[in-house]
């Protein structure tokens, strides 16, 4: 088993520990960081790609390395958005939790404008 | 590879909308609606500029960036397909732009102010993206290209600031950025595969083999998870129906089509021979589920705006049923033929009369301080325009001769009738009914003379009102814009017995679907209510629960995955 594709598999498995946390945690704090785990597992996947792919005497592909570092600042993004948002959530209603979408009675959600 | 004579239109198109965004978040708070009214018309005039050359030349406009040609390099491409899409856009973000300067143009107050900063930012920030997403020629561009696009979309939920929205955004958030993870999951494993991650390299290199299907049913799960496809649309009513009007009209008539156009493009552009008949049935079965539940929550609203969002999740099923009509007579790789042509028709109609709704809808709940539908009564008197042009974008979205959606629905049934598929056909023309139902409800409400004359709390602006009919208006009268490229036979007289009895029909459909499931009886109280009315509101609300059960975090990660599996397992097949 090369380097390579003992990264792939624990970047499999980050992916899939993370999409558990993303979708069964009701926290929303947690689910930002699932969602950052989901994210370095993608990236990892990458690099272990772009070593696979690498011509003879590089240690790399580059092309893989450059869209990577796109990638992390974009995720990187996201989670600031996700977060402001949170604080601000927690700021207005006191409370953290994403759970009052579904209402008591079903068809009559809160008054909103 | 090379750029072509009129490539800088594209790069024209994707930065002025950005450039707006700089200019107006460096000069500040009152001066984000002169910007973006500077920029609204000089994007629109690019739009067209990109239509007219392609339509000159026949070949795509291509753009190279820095010059380097791909695989090294990133080209921006428009084809048909984008520059129609481009050109829509256009149109309707002006349009929302003319109906936002009521509610966002000149505000005094220091919250209301700084919505109305952020919000024609925002505006500017959805458009750039989009077009970024129709004009780019690779998945890592396009994957940037939908971040951008749920970034911008994601605090247009929120412009009010108060804690339901606020929620509301967060889980339209992280479930979108979910859907974002799956998709550059699938094209981290298509760079894998074969070395390139330009659509047209691509093209000719994607064979049907494991990696394809992974990474084929990967993005197209993540993507419908954007789109809010059944079951997927966890986020979606409470995020529309949260917003204010003018930021709904940019969420569902806009932003949902980003994704959807990815899903289009991945489909017939980089994998036309990977995926199989079976699994685009899977994908217009949904559609069909999309619609039926989608109409019937929306029946059981009682709030103007949930019952416009809920249409949203119906229409966005129309949206894909055009997949699996769109094989060619083998039925082993999508075309681009009439069927394309129907569904870009429908898309456009969608955006340009949902736009027209939720401003209409936005109205009235400005001028009657509520939108509680029961409550409606008087309204149409006293707002005339507003109603017609609701009662218009109704009409277009039930694809009523001429609009967009008739034509539409008419190039599908064609393809459905010459492949054989007959269920398809009943959907189409059922559909139809499931549409009219809400709209009629809303109408008959609003027609209703009220014991007390109604009280208007805010005269709305002319120019919103107006706004809001153009769109109707355009989306109704869409099938003539289409006319060039499609033959002319397919719209007949609308009053032609052929024509008459299946319209109406569709309102008799309608009408009976409202009768049975809206909340509160149409006519009389609901005292009296016979027992097939009971069976109907029971199922109705049967509906109506099992959509709550569906829009849980546990659920729609399942369906998530599930959907992911029986999308791989579908283009299985094939035989390689």
């Amino acid at each position: 088993m090369t380097a390579a594709t003992l990264f792939g598999l624990c970047a499999a498995v980050l992916i899939g520990v993370g999409l558990y946390g993303l979708i069964v945690n009701p926290h929303p704090l947690r689910k930002i960081l699932a969602f950052n785990v989901v994210g370095s597992g993608v990236f990892l996947l990458f690099g272990a790609i772009a070593r696979r792919g690498a011509a003879a005497g590089m240690g790399g592909d580059p092309v893989p390395q450059a869209l990577l570092i796109t990638g992390i600042v974009v995720a990187f993004s996201a989670t600031a958005l996700a977060v402001a948002l949170l604080l601000r959530l927690f700021d207005v209603s006191g409370s953290a939790t994403l759970s009052s979408d579904v209402p008591a009675r079903p068809g009559t959600d809160t008054d909103a404008r | 590879m090379l750029t072509t004579p009129g490539g800088w239109l594209l790069l024209v198109a994707v930065l002025a909308p950005f450039v707006g965004v700089l200019v107006g978040l460096a000069l500040g708070g009152r001066n984000a609606p002169r910007v973006a009214a500077l920029i609204l018309p000089i994007g629109l005039a690019v739009a067209g500029g990109i239509a007219w050359t392609l339509l000159q030349s026949g070949d795509p406009l291509v753009y190279l960036l820095g010059g380097w040609a791909p695989p090294l390099g990133i080209a921006l491409r428009a084809d048909g397909l984008a520059a129609a899409m481009l050109l829509a856009v256009a149109v309707v973000v002006c349009g929302i732009g003319a109906y936002a300067r009521a509610d966002f143009g000149s505000v005094t107050g220091e919250p209301a102010q700084r919505a109305s900063f952020v919000y024609w930012l925002l505006l500017l920030a959805v458009w750039g993206s989009l077009n970024l997403v129709f004009v780019s020629g690779d998945l890592f561009t396009l994957y940037v290209a939908l971040e951008l696009l749920t970034f911008s979309g994601v605090p247009l939920v929120c412009l009010d600031g108060r804690g339901e929205t606020l929620r509301a955004a967060l889980r339209y958030l992280l479930f979108a950025l979910a859907g974002s993870l799956l998709y550059l999951l699938g094209a981290v494993l298509l760079y894998g595969g074969y070395g390139t991650l330009d659509i047209s390299l691509l093209a000719g290199r994607v064979q049907p083999e494991p990696i394809a299907w992974a990474a084929a049913a990967l993005m197209t799960v993540g993507l419908l998870a954007k789109t809010a496809l059944f079951p997927l649309h966890i986020w979606l009513p409470p995020a529309h129906a949260g917003a204010p009007a003018a930021a709904s009209a940019v969420l569902s008539a806009l932003v949902i089509k980003g994704s959807w156009f990815l899903v289009v493009r991945l489909w017939f552009d980089v994998m036309p021979g990977v995926v199989t008949l079976p699994s685009a049935q899977l994908l217009a079965g949904l559609g069909a589920a999309a619609i039926v539940v989608g109409s019937v929550v929306a029946l059981r609203q009682e709030r103007l705006k949930l019952l416009v969002a809920y249409s949203t999740i119906a229409q966005i099923g129309y949206l894909f049923l055009m997949f699996p009509l769109a094989f060619d007579a083998s039925g082993s790789t999508l075309v681009h033929g009439t069927v394309l042509t129907g569904g870009l028709l429908q898309a456009v109609a969608h955006a340009t009369a949902k736009a027209g709704m939720f401003m209409a809808a936005g109205l009235v709940y400005a001028a009657l301080g509520h939108d509680r539908i029961a409550d409606l009564g008087g309204v149409a008197r006293a707002m005339p325009v507003t109603v017609l042009a609701f009662a218009i974008s109704g009409l277009a979205l039930m694809g009523v001769v001429p609009s967009g959606a008739y034509l539409a629905k008419k190039l599908l049934l064609d393809a459905a009738d010459s492949s054989g598929q007959w269920w398809w056909t009943i959907v189409l023309q059922g559909g139809a009914a499931f549409t009219a139902g809400y709209v009629v409800l809303v109408l008959t409400n609003a027609l209703r003379r009220p014991a007390v004359p109604v009280k208007l709390v805010k005269r709305v602006s002319r120019l919103s009102e107006f706004a809001a009919l153009a769109l109707a208006v355009s989306s109704l009268l869409l099938a003539f814009a289409a006319l060039g490229p499609v033959p002319g036979s397919l719209i007949s007289n609308p009053l032609l017995p052929k024509e008459l009895v299946p319209t109406l029909l569709i309102f008799l459909g309608g009408t009976l679907l409202a009768l049975g499931l809206s909340r509160r009886a149409l006519f009389g109280t609901g005292d009296t209510d016979g027992t097939v009315r009971r069976a109907a509101v029971a199922a109705g609300k049967g509906v109506e629960l099992a959509d709550s059960f569906l829009r849980r975090w546990p659920s729609a990660g399942l369906a998530l995955l599930t959907l992911a599996g029986l999308f791989a397992w579908l283009m299985l097949s094939r035989n390689p």
